[in-house]
């Protein structure tokens, strides 16, 4: 078995097969953990986990932070709006103080693709990446895997469809990413002007009509659309996007007919998805964000732990 | 290696210690048995078993996984699968039977009984072993037990829960047997 310790948790393909699979069965006992009366175990105790979001975010920071704050750690956010860099420290600087602090984990959230490695590569602590640009986003395709195993039953050789800005979205890539090599069949659709290029660049069968890669799914996923990262206007409208690649209850029958919905929020209700998908019995949103705690907590578990420490079963 | 409990022995000690547990909670109201994984759950089961027998009673069973309450997370040499802890409701003034296979160090017992502690606010923590060995770190002594085992601090304690049922070997270093002292 692979006992390479994780250290660093830039990007989904720093996970093989195994080593997805031992942080999502760590998950497991960690999502019993928040279920609990007292919501609280002593795992990490003493060490120290830094937030560092450059980005806006609610979600993704929160449950950063109730995952730190569960594990026993110290947690300390720490928001680019109200840093030094607002001031003109530099991205480098910011990491070397962080690092003088002596951090355990700094999860880092940015607007520039390739932003954790950079930080990774300059820092002692152990470093997440919660979202760099339009690259990657490894804690959201892990608890995206979590939810489809719980709610499926299992990950390998189902159809999953991803559906939106494909080209600029973190989540579909860290996606494609991890459920593929967790057995899954990915496809991703959208339109031609946010499918990337060449289309089959992520190692997966892109669409440019939603129907055909809706037919047959076990899972659908919908990607927001972002309006904040569209500079140029990638399409005539969100009236005329909704209703060419907008979910409604009508192009999900064409899916399995047990398939499920996912959307990493928030969500653009009425653009990418219709108010009666979002809040039908197939959508699985809020078991998302339920399962965001249990993931992280597993993913801090495992890269702040002592070099010795990993997943790996004793036998192994 | 030597058997120091075969089948018939172990079932033989835990029906006693069901009937000490029976004796000194005057009753089974509010008893609960939870199983230190994954050692302490046949233990917990069998337990289950002869309080039935006893009583004719159903005494609810649960589990507890110490991975995350380890003193020595940080450095474990290979950290084991962290398994879910299954704990039948609230433990808010139960009265707790902790079951193990073995009791050594004290470690694991500590770490369960912090574990517990966050399920609730048990009225008691009782501690039932298959095996009570020598070789204490911390200040844990066990309520019920099958037998003693004054061993070196090298030789192992095999608890084995197979088809021919539960039983317990100790593999010495030395030649020398060990003489149980059942209690």
């Amino acid at each position: 078995m692979n006992s390479e310790r994780l250290r660093h948790l830039v990007s989904a393909s720093d996970l093989d097969a195994p080593a997805a699979t031992r942080i999502l069965d760590a998950a497991e006992a960690f999502f019993e953990v928040s279920r609990r009366p007292i919501r609280k175990v002593p795992t990490l105790r003493g060490k120290t986990v830094i937030n560092c979001f450059f980005e806006a975010s609610t979600r993704t920071r929160t449950s950063f932070e109730l995952a730190g704050k569960r594990l026993g750690a110290d947690v300390v956010n720490m928001a680019g709006s109200s840093s030094s860099t607002t001031k003109g420290e530099t991205l480098k600087d910011t990491v070397a103080t962080l690092d003088a602090m002596h951090a355990d984990v700094i999860v880092v959230r940015h607007g520039a693709s390739g932003a954790a490695h950079y930080v990774a590569q300059r820092s002692r602590a152990a470093v997440v990446n919660a979202g760099d640009g339009m690259h990657e986003h490894p804690t959201q395709a892990l608890l995206d895997a979590f939810t489809i195993r719980k709610r499926v039953g299992r990950i390998d050789g189902l159809r999953v469809t991803i559906v939106g800005d494909i080209q600029h979205s973190r989540v579909a890539r860290s996606n494609a990413i991890l459920l593929t090599r967790l057995g899954a069949s990915v496809c991703v659709a959208g339109p031609r002007t946010m499918l990337p290029c060449p289309a089959d660049s992520l190692g997966v069968r892109a669409f440019d009509r939603l129907e055909p890669a809706l037919e047959g799914a076990d899972v659908v996923m919908m990607l927001r659309i972002q309006r904040e990262r569209l500079g140029a206007a990638l399409f005539p409208s969100l009236r005329e996007y909704s209703k060419v690649y907008g979910l409604s209850t009508a192009r999900l029958a064409l899916a399995k007919p047990d398939a499920i919905v996912m959307h990493p929020g928030p969500m653009n209700r009425g653009v990418e998805i219709s108010d009666e998908v979002a809040d039908g019995p197939r959508s699985v949103v809020l078991d998302q964000v339920e399962a965001g705690v249990a993931v992280r907590m597993a993913v801090l578990y495992v890269c702040a732990s002592e070099p010795e420490a990993s997943l790996t079963d004793v036998t192994g | 290696m030597q058997v120091v409990l075969d089948a018939e022995a172990v079932q033989r000690g835990l029906r006693r210690v069901a009937g000490q547990i029976v004796e000194r909670s005057h009753g089974l109201s509010d008893v609960v048995l939870i199983g230190i994984r994954r050692g302490g759950e046949p233990i917990a089961d069998a337990l289950a078993h002869w309080l039935l027998e006893l009583e004719g009673q159903t005494v609810p069973r649960g589990s507890v996984d110490i991975t995350l309450y380890r003193d020595d997370t940080a450095t474990a040499l290979a950290n084991p699968k962290i398994g879910p802890s299954q704990v039948p409701g609230s433990l808010q003034n139960k009265v707790v039977i902790l079951c193990d296979d073995v009791v050594f160090t004290g470690r694991t017992v500590r770490a369960a009984i912090d574990a517990l502690m966050d399920y609730g606010r048990p009225r008691r923590i009782e501690l039932a072993a298959l095996v009570e060995r020598s070789g204490r770190e911390l200040p844990i002594v066990p309520d019920y037990s099958v037998i003693k085992l004054d061993l070196e601090p090298e030789d192992r304690v095999e608890v084995l829960d197979d088809a021919l049922g539960l039983r317990a070997l100790v593999h010495s270093t030395g030649a020398r047997s060990v003489v149980p002292s059942f209690i």
